[in-house]
């Protein structure tokens, strides 16, 4: 089909599939949490404040949970319809843990969600709040399973071969706790968490400019500015150990991030800036700290560190994707550092909730976790190329034996039903979280969060119900 | 090796894909049924009685998908290609059904665009799954470790009739489930949508299985061949009539639980009848369950997992059942 190959359909709609799966959860196992956290608060203090805020953004969890559920199940099919070579071959492997994802998370998720939702009334909160832990649970289990199965391919570990050419598992201890696995666990839950913290910020921070300066909008700015200080430098740190574990088990892909077309035998300078020449293998109108890639990743000055010329062509990642995404995901990274400062400032000066350039700054940060995400994933999915499995199995020889015009068919279905209905959710999203927080009464006919044995005629406003649950 | 994993293996996904047939059924039912209900109050209270419970149902396709993918990865990699297209749509229909739950709810002006959604998206992920059996039935074409058959293999009169079966016995299980949930006008509907769509699904019922046998002559002889599982071949049609008259009979005296039940035994039986049919094959005609199955320590590891957590998540599942349980109350509402 017009010269391109099903297998660059086939990862371009892995691609766009996964990058659109991952915002989802990166949001709903940080609101999970949030979500807990204030419920556990309410049961604690009996403070009703506690019970709206969770109220508020539990609709929002609701719609973003949807989203999450029905773009993951599209995941779980797509290995077996774009990469049966790839399923055939790892799935001894990998699949078990999917399996153990599903068995142990996506049903507790599933099963505590209706009761989280729709059940406050009939089980009482007590109850409730087991199922909310229950439901964020769920999120953090399923981050474990998925990010084994993503560190494996990464850097696989525990396995053998069988005569047909599959992984067979020889050690699970080892499959599952495979070197960058716990650093990809940890760096993955913050970024959640900083995700989360942003949004909430930034919706905080809109009322508070709105003049909607209520109690419910201080107590989320509030709590998501310290969830900022603390998840931001941690984050930092996190992400420093993850790149030591890459460069020693995947040097190509810090190699590629890094821009290092050439070795520097006397320490490497850190390219802050410039544009990647894959042709001409060199980085163009580079700006550089002499020797600083060196101390950031050998914590020495001097240390030797070898470039791309030292690996065969064909083994090369693309740099100029992975060169970019990298430091979209570090620059943000340090403006979360930055912000949550600021509003600690703020708060020390008394004036969190009065500085107007601190919450404009929040509302522009709202949904940079997001990207920081999609960028730190485009980092390490496309780093890891040419490998599915990194060193073992080529992607081009995971793929499908599939026409490309089927692939570009589904493709493209893909991408209009991604765009129509996810653009949709994110426009409800929006409006759900332009609703003020303490009274939203009367502003948007809300949809029950209907329970069974609440039905809401059609058309009632159905404010009660938020008032009231 | 004392227990046949790969054996123990296809009675869990076969399980599995059991459960997600009879509980996700009637909530893809409901879809069906969706345009014939009044728009607002009635499709309100049809959706309110499966709102808390559909993500958990789906959570077995997942399963589904996810276990065959652990344990039987080669068929996992021959079965996703081979019916590529019904399997895209099917992920599109339950991409816009599920989503329709959450989005009518937010928006007074598109309502009616996510009802229609709801629809369109049970109707063809419920077809896309019958389609997807019948071609699965029908036989798969396998060389070497991979599919070999063709883009559009899975289209056949065969299976636009299952895909057709599929979609008339979610409707009747959507219909059973609002006479058992509901009260009313709703009730009402549900209760003669009930009547017909039993009938239909009878007929059809009786029409894929005349034809299967045909399908492939060891279909033919595991059915009618003189040997022990022939007493299968004259248990599950005597039981499933016997499910059918609790159906009527169910109806006719307005015994609002009966109808739902029998309908799900019916569903049971027929799920059984094509177990039959395809033993000892996972892929027929070409693969068996132990030429797909993982290594045994794949299996062995996968099994301690289901075996505790399976008892559990039945246990957690139940009791979502029950905190949701019994008549939806129209009028109780606002507190």
């Amino acid at each position: 089909m017009f010269g391109i190959e099903a297998i660059d359909l086939a990862r371009f709609q892995f691609a766009f599939t996964v990058a659109f799966h991952i915002i989802f959860p990166a949001f709903s196992i940080g609101l999970a949490s949030y979500l807990a956290v204030l419920n556990g608060m309410h049961l604690i203090t009996k403070d009703d404040l506690y019970l709206r805020v969770f109220n508020y953004w539990k609709k929002i969890f609701a719609v973003a949970f949807g989203m999450g559920v029905v773009s993951g199940i599209v995941m779980s099919y797509q290995f077996g319809t774009n990469w049966s070579v790839f399923s055939d071959k790892t799935g001894p492997v990998l699949g078990p843990l999917m399996a153990y994802e599903v068995l142990s998370a996506f049903f507790l998720e599933a099963g505590f969600l209706g009761v989280m939702l729709f059940g406050r009334d009939k089980v009482g909160p007590g109850l409730h709040f087991f199922a909310t832990v229950m439901v964020a649970l769920g999120t953090l289990m399923s981050a474990t399973w998925i990010l084994s199965v993503n560190s494996w391919m990464q850097t696989p570990a525990g396995y053998g071969m069988n005569d047909v050419g599959q992984f067979v598992p020889e050690d699970w201890w080892q499959i599952v706790f495979n070197p960058s696995f716990p650093y990809r666990l940890i760096h993955m839950v913050l970024a959640a968490y900083l995700t989360t913290a942003l949004v909430v910020a930034g919706t905080g921070g809109w009322h508070l400019l709105r003049g909607h300066d209520d109690a419910a909008a201080r107590l989320m700015f509030s709590m998501a500015m310290w969830m900022l200080l603390v998840t931001a430098p941690l984050q930092i740190l996190a992400g420093d150990e993850h790149g030591l574990n890459t460069l020693e088990y995947q040097p190509q892909k810090i190699m590629a991030l890094e821009g290092h077309y050439e070795s520097h035998p006397d320490g490497a300078p850190l390219i802050l800036f410039g544009i990647p020449n894959p042709d001409e293998k060199r980085i163009d109108y580079a700006i550089e700290i002499p020797k600083l890639s060196s101390l950031i990743l050998k914590r020495d000055l001097n240390a030797p560190l070898a470039g791309l010329d030292t690996i065969p062509d064909d083994e090369e990642p693309p740099v100029e994707i992975v060169f970019w995404s990298f430091r979209v995901m570090v620059g943000l990274g340090f403006a979360m550092l930055g912000l949550g400062l600021w509003g600690a400032v703020q708060r020390w000066r008394g004036r969190l909730y009065a500085s107007r350039w601190l919450h404009r700054t929040s509302l522009v940060m709202g949904p940079m976790g997001f990207v920081a995400v999609v960028a730190g994933w485009v980092t390490t999915e496309v780093g890891r190329q040419p490998y599915t499995v990194y060193g073992l199995l080529r992607t081009t020889q995971s793929v499908s034996p599939i026409e490309a015009s089927a692939v570009g068919a589904s493709l493209l279905a893909f991408i209009v039903i991604y765009f129509a209905v996810f653009g949709a959710g994110t426009f409800y999203i929006l409006r759900l979280m332009k609703r003020r927080p303490e009274t939203a009464k009367g502003q948007i006919k809300e949809g029950p969060i209907r329970s069974a044995g609440i039905t809401p005629a059609a058309g009632i406003d159905h404010t009660s119900s938020v008032s009231g649950e | 090796m004392p227990f046949d994993l790969a054996f123990i293996w296809a009675g869990l996904i076969a399980f599995a894909v059991l459960a997600y047939v009879v509980l996700d059924g009637f909530d893809l039912g409901i879809g069906i049924l969706f345009p014939f209900l009044r728009r607002g109050d009635q499709r309100d209270l049809a959706m309110n009685t499966v709102a808390p419970v559909w993500d958990g149902n789906e959570t077995w396709l997942i399963l589904g998908g996810g276990g065959l993918f652990a344990v039987f990865p080669l068929a996992y990699a021959v079965v996703m290609p081979a019916l590529y297209a019904p399997i895209i749509a099917m992920l599109a229909g339950l991409i816009f059904r599920g989503v329709a739950f959450e989005y009518r709810w937010r928006t007074t002006r598109w309502k009616p665009v996510w009802d229609w959604a709801f629809f369109a998206g049970s109707v063809g992920a419920a077809f896309a799954q019958g389609i997807a059996l019948g071609a699965l039935v029908q036989g798969i074409d396998v060389a070497g470790r991979a599919y070999a058959g063709g883009r559009l293999d899975w289209l056949t009169p065969f299976s636009l009739l299952t895909g057709a079966a599929l979609v008339v016995g979610y409707a009747l299980l959507g219909a059973t489930w609002l006479v058992m949930k509901t009260e009313g006008p709703v009730r009402d509907f549900a209760h003669r949508v009930a009547w017909f769509t039993a009938v239909a699904m009878l007929a059809l019922i009786g029409v894929v299985s005349l034809i299967t046998p045909f399908l492939d002559p060891v279909y033919l002889s595991r059915w009618f061949a003189w040997r022990p599982t022939l007493a299968f071949t004259l248990i599950v049609p005597a039981l499933l009539a016997v499910a059918a008259w609790a159906l009527f009979t169910g109806l006719a005296r307005d015994r609002d639980r009966w109808p739902f039940l029998a309908a799900q035994s019916m569903f049971v039986l027929c799920y059984i009848g094509v177990g039959i049919s395809f033993y000892p094959h996972i892929v027929p005609p070409s693969l068996t369950i132990w030429d797909a199955a993982a290594p045994d320590s794949s299996l062995a590891f996968t099994l301690v997992g289901a075996a505790i957590l399976i008892p559990l998540i039945l246990g957690y599942t139940a009791y979502a059942y029950w905190v949701f349980r019994g008549k939806i109350d129209a009028e109780a509402g606002y507190h």
